[in-house]
């Protein structure tokens, strides 16, 4: 990227973009436009949209509004606004009549007619030589003459521009930062926000009066879409930006507002979009999104990206502690971190997961002598408590933020001016959004420390460091659109105008992620939407919705409508429970007696958590150590404990695993030796020893090492793929090692190896040939293995629930009148058990093995590693650990799993307390 | 995974677990089936029959196979008992026109369910008005011996009820798990639901302790091959 010269903008290219109005308002603040702010003007004077990549402080919020405040100030090039608007009718009511601040557009009092002349001053610029054809002016658009009538609301030519935003807050924050130079310049530009705690009132308004400018969510979009008015709403709309671009598609929203983009393009073909992104590995495969897909081709919106920003300086804190073998909470650093901390003006301290967060809060304040103001943000807060903090950080006021990737996104807080990820960085464009935060000054470098946990997050680290100098990107690829969203979308499009299967299946594909979608899948997702999708015909009588003679389909009441817009949306939470602090109950975890109920709320926490602890375990929440007490309801009761350490450290690795390129760049780390050199020396040795000792896994190759310890025999192999890939793993090698009479006991997964013990000696057995681990690691296991596995896995069953919810098949809200009916509600396992048996090739079902491939099981992962290392395996029968294995080994017992053979654990378990009784 | 896990599946032999109540000892079945051997009796509560059209009457299109998935279960342990009576403790079916939506199909399976055997269908809350076109016969309680077998539990000794659910989470090391259970103190018990959609109450809910009195009382946790029991208070 090149550094940006903000005098390398020729005067006339911004004249000829920006008015004087314009220019003068930048030159007021001290700015000039710059580059790719330019660049998306240009763009959208072409009618041409466009996807910008930009890293965080390069104004990219303003580039996006840009196109449309200058649109919309009256002052643009008499070519872009004329043509009487399509839908007509409407105008005549449109009214308007306004006051001019500066001169500029029409006089005061002036009424507009249905057919809207241009009232322009007409443009100055020169004109462009690459002008619309015949065509496209046909097709172009005119905005009737925008007139602000000064503060009251205005009555507009309808709504020109939408944004949609992940993030509620962001939405809300990105209208306050839009005001000011609305205000500044006198714009006439009403500008609303939309979201789920907009009242009802203003909503109605926004349908009947729409802004200039709309902000909102994807699913405000689909609840808008959804609706009969949905075509008198977006008829006039130009422009869509989305912000967060990157973030979005990695998601079902993504699948979601891809859909309501088709929909959007039926119903107003003359929109043009502006993507707002991070930078990302395809920016091509990205820019699909914003534009229709023409039947199985491909087509890109054009890719504008800011050069300018100053590569980041990134080290690794070269601690001068002891490094860790295992775990995640990097104590060891901490005296460090806070001294980091101290130097720095406002740094923002990023971990992966919301208990380390948790702990290491309670740990700085544990250290903090000097009283630095220093805050806790994670999603599991309260939304108040969380907006606190982001208003502390942007007065100013704190000097450090432990955040999770609950700051990843959002609009800038304050002067950050340093970033430390303690941890794994996980993913190189990950950790570069990250760094990007601490970007007070656009043009000077972000400045981040990397703090690794423990000696394989070293090596993740230095491929990290070595990924973000060569500016090298890993963001996943484009989705492929989920068969639940489209079942969802699919009820949206029933609730508003009727719809022909045909005319929907086209729309459909016009979406990206949606564009390979199969006919037959397709229809039965609207079989599904209709009576369920059963092999058996006995719910026509209950359709959801139906055809007409004309064979369009409806809702077939509405209650189905008024259930669709209660379950909007693709995030499922987790089930959360309420955490509330209460007084400890002295009789242990026997006595039932009743705990004092009501009690502090300290904030909400998923519910798989608390079904892995047993009463009496402590844990950290809301920044201390709290005993768990009882479970009543939606209500978890904790008490104060004195301890200083909690008995449940952490829970799982944080919900992103290891990307498949940084795991690539650490194999071939390992692979060369030399190149240890640059690494700290107690890691370096550690490698030699390895080397020595047993050996270090080639790029390509799978290492698997089998060892007696303890009484156990153990077998660990290094994949590098990720904890959630190995877990999916683990299960599948104990169902094999069981039939090898091999006896394994249990498995444990972390970011780069898995192990396995049992009672059999397994470097025996593979010396006897009783035991061949080209075939254990055969990707036949992805066959039969895995689906008597799934029949089981709880991790299925999850993504299922998820499955169902999105697609409608189950509410999460209820109408007030079904309220009374929640305790008779059924529970999606028993449901997957059922449908799993007698249909086995359900849509729902193949949604939730769509999911399985990448989601919670990361089957896809699992199955190029096995194909990556076949024939690859090499094998060390070792006498004891090896010390690439000590980490993994370390952390049996406190992230073991032990399969889902829930028999043996409730023997075990009833066993447990019979010995108890016993002494 | 453990070592327990090796040794169940050397041996197909499932472990007999009985629940007692007022001193009769009835084989609990990991299906959630009680049988009283003596008697050649099978008990099964709760079956919900048409649980999943009753929900897709009010939009919410469960999948269709809940009644044929409930029947064959019901088939296997029949075929593991052979009893001569069968009692079905209330809410055999979840509405009251659920009888009617019966397809030909399991109509049929349940018949052959009912031959060469007597077969009671007690009334619960759900299907307070059985017809008389079901087979067998319907009764709002029965009595054999010192059982009672009615529906809703009244926490009178000697009682076997259904209609409560009784379900147990219990801490297992690495995570806990929820079951279906038998909830039994000796003296009376409740059954577990046997239908394939049917959910479940904890047993730590205060319907348990009025009708137990105290949390002393056992909850027998189906597995998938054996039942394992613990005490109530251990469990959430």
């Amino acid at each position: 990227m090149s550094t940006l010269d903000l005098f390398s903008v020729t005067p006339p290219e911004a004249a000829d973009l920006l008015s004087r109005r314009f220019r003068d308002w930048f030159a007021s603040r001290g700015w000039s436009p710059r580059e790719h702010q330019l660049a998306l003007l240009a763009k959208a004077r072409e009618q041409r949209s466009a996807l910008l990549i930009a890293p965080t402080g390069a104004g990219k919020t303003l580039a996006g509004f840009l196109p449309t405040l200058v649109e919309l100030s009256g002052e643009q090039d008499r070519k872009d606004s004329h043509l009487p608007l399509k839908g007509g009718g409407r105008h005549a009511r449109g009214r308007v009549s306004a006051t001019e601040r500066d001169g500029w557009g029409p006089a005061a009092g002036t009424e507009q007619a249905a057919d809207p002349r241009p009232n322009f001053p007409p443009f100055r610029g020169k004109e462009s030589d690459d002008r619309a054809s015949g065509e496209e002016m046909a097709a172009e658009k005119v905005r009737p003459s925008l007139i602000s009538t000064g503060r009251s609301v205005r009555r507009t030519g309808g709504l020109h521009t939408l944004y949609i935003s992940p993030l509620k807050a962001l939405a809300v924050d990105i209208a306050r930062n839009l005001e000011t130079p609305v205000a500044e310049m006198g714009l006439p530009i009403r500008i609303e926000t939309r979201t789920g705690d907009t009242p009802v009132s203003r909503r109605q308004r926004q349908r009947r009066y729409p802004p200039d400018i709309l902000l909102t969510t994807p699913e405000q979009l689909a609840l808008l879409l959804a609706s009969d008015d949905a075509p008198y709403l977006f008829s006039s709309l130009k422009r869509i930006v989305l912000d967060e671009l990157h973030a979005l598609v990695t998601s079902k929203r993504g699948d979601l507002l891809s859909l309501g983009l088709a929909r959007l393009w039926t119903i107003t073909p003359q929109i043009r979009a502006i993507g707002l992104s991070a930078t990302v590995a395809e920016p091509e495969q990205l820019a699909r999104f914003l534009v229709p897909q023409p039947g199985g081709e491909f087509a890109s919106a054009d890719v504008v990206t800011a050069g300018g920003a100053a590569p980041p300086v990134v080290e690794m804190l070269d601690t001068r502690e002891r490094l860790p073998w295992s775990g995640h909470s990097a104590r060891h650093a901490l005296p460090e971190v806070y001294e980091l901390i101290k130097r720095n003006k406002t740094t923002l301290v990023f971990v992966n997961t919301r208990s380390q967060a948790e702990m290491l809060f309670q740990d700085l304040w544990r250290m903090n002598d000097d009283g630095l103001a220093i805050a806790l943000h994670h999603g599991s807060l309260d939304v108040a408590q969380r907006r606190k903090v982001e208003d502390a950080m942007a007065a100013g006021k704190l000097r450090g933020v432990v955040c999770t990737s609950s700051l990843d996104l959002g609009v800038d807080w304050g002067d950050v001016d340093l970033v430390i990820n303690i941890g794994a960085p996980k993913g190189s464009s990950r950790l570069m959004q990250r760094i990007g935060r601490a970007n007070h000054r656009f043009d000077e470098a972000s400045r981040a420390v990397l703090v690794p946990a423990n000696r394989f997050e070293v090596l993740e680290c230095a491929v990290a460091i070595d990924a973000i100098a060569e500016n090298a990107q890993d963001t996943p690829p484009l989705r492929t659109g989920a068969l639940d969203v489209l079942a969802q979308h699919v009820l949206g499009c029933a609730c508003g105008k009727p719809f022909l299967s045909d005319e929907l299946y086209d729309e459909v594909r016009t979406s990206a992620p949606y564009a390979a979608l199969a006919r037959s899948d397709f229809d039965d997702v609207v079989d599904f939407v209709a009576t369920g999708g059963y092999a058996l015909k006995t719910y026509e009588r209950f359709a959801r919705i139906k055809q007409d003679k004309q064979g369009r389909w409806r809702v077939a009441n509405p209650k189905v409508r008024q259930s669709y817009r209660l379950n909007v949306g693709t995030i499922v939470e987790e089930t959360m429970l309420k955490v509330r602090l209460v007084r400890s109950r002295a009789g242990g975890s026997g006595s039932t007696g009743a705990i004092a109920r009501g009690g502090r709320m300290l904030g909400e926490i998923e519910e798989v958590f608390i079904e892995g602890l047993v009463v009496g375990d402590t844990f950290v929440f809301g920044g201390e150590v709290v005993r768990y007490e009882a479970l009543v309801e939606d209500q978890v009761y904790v008490s104060r404990a004195n301890d200083k350490d909690a008995k449940v450290p952490s829970y799982m690795g944080g919900k992103f695993p290891l990307s498949t390129y940084l795991a690539e760049r650490v194999r071939k780390l390992l692979d060369n030796s030399r190149a240890w050199n640059a690494l700290p020396d107690q890691v370096h040795d550690w490698l030699s020893l390895q080397k020595k000792y047993s050996r270090v896994p080639a790029v390509r190759e799978l290492l698997v090492e089998t060892f007696p310890r303890g009484g156990s025999h153990y077998l660990i192999c290094y994949p590098f793929e990720g904890r959630l890939a190995h877990q999916t793993l683990g299960m599948l090698l104990t169902r094999r090692l069981e039939r090898a009479r091999a006896r394994p006991l249990g498995f444990v997964a972390n970011e780069y190896a898995l192990a396995v013990w049992g009672v059999g000696d397994l470097s025996f057995m593979i010396r006897q040939g009783r035991l061949d681990l080209n075939a254990l690691f055969d990707a036949d296991m992805l066959g039969d293995d895995l689906e008597a596995w799934l029949a089981e896995s709880a991790l299925m069953k999850r993504t299922f629930r998820n499955c169902a919810i999105i697609s409608g098949l189950i509410a999460r809200r209820f109408t007030d009148e079904e309220k009374s009916r929640r305790q008779v509600l059924f529970s999606t396992d028993l449901i997957y058990d059922v449908l799993r048996k007698h249909q086995a090739d359900h849509v729902l079902l193949r949604a939730a093995r769509g999911d399985a491939a990448t989601g919670l099981l990361d089957l896809r992962r699992l199955g190029d590693m096995l194909s990556r290392v076949k024939g690859r395996i090499t094998h060390k029968s070792l006498d004891h650990v090896s010390p690439l294995a000590v980490p993994a080994l370390l952390e049996i017992g406190r992230e073991s799993v032990y399969g889902e053979a829930s028999d043996e654990l409730l023997a075990e378990a009833a066993e447990e307390l019979v010995r108890e009784a016993m002494t | 995974m453990t070592a327990g896990a090796l040794a169940s599946e050397t041996s197909d032999e499932m472990r007999v677990t009985k629940v007692t109540v007022a001193d009769v000892g009835f084989v609990a079945d990991c299906s959630g089936a009680l049988f009283w051997e003596e008697q050649r009796l099978l008990v099964v509560s709760d079956l919900h029959l048409e649980k999943g059209s009753s929900f897709a009457a009010r939009g919410v299109l469960l999948p269709p196979y809940d009644t044929v998935a409930t029947l064959s279960r019901l088939a296997a342990v029949i075929a593991r008992h052979d009893p001569r009576q069968v009692i079905a403790l209330g809410d055999s079916f979840h509405d009251r026109t659920a009888h009617e939506r019966l397809s030909d199909a399991d109509r049929e399976a349940l018949a052959a369910l009912q031959a060469r055997r007597s077969w009671i269908w007690i009334s619960g809350n759900h299907d307070p008005a059985l017809p008389s076109d079901l087979g067998g016969v319907v009764a709002t309680e029965v009595a054999i011996g010192p059982i009672a077998f009615r529906h809703e539990p009244t926490g009178a000794s000697g009682e076997i009820a259904g209609h409560l659910h009784p379900k147990a989470r219990v801490p297992t090391r690495g995570r806990s798990i929820e079951r279906r259970c038998f909830a039994s103190d000796g003296e009376r018990a409740v059954m577990p639901a046997f239908g394939a959609y049917t959910g479940g109450l904890s047993i730590r809910d205060a319907a348990f302790a009025r009708i137990f009195g105290s949390p002393g009382f056992t909850a027998h946790v189906l597995g998938d091959n054996r039942v394992h029991a613990f005490v109530a208070s251990r469990c959430y």
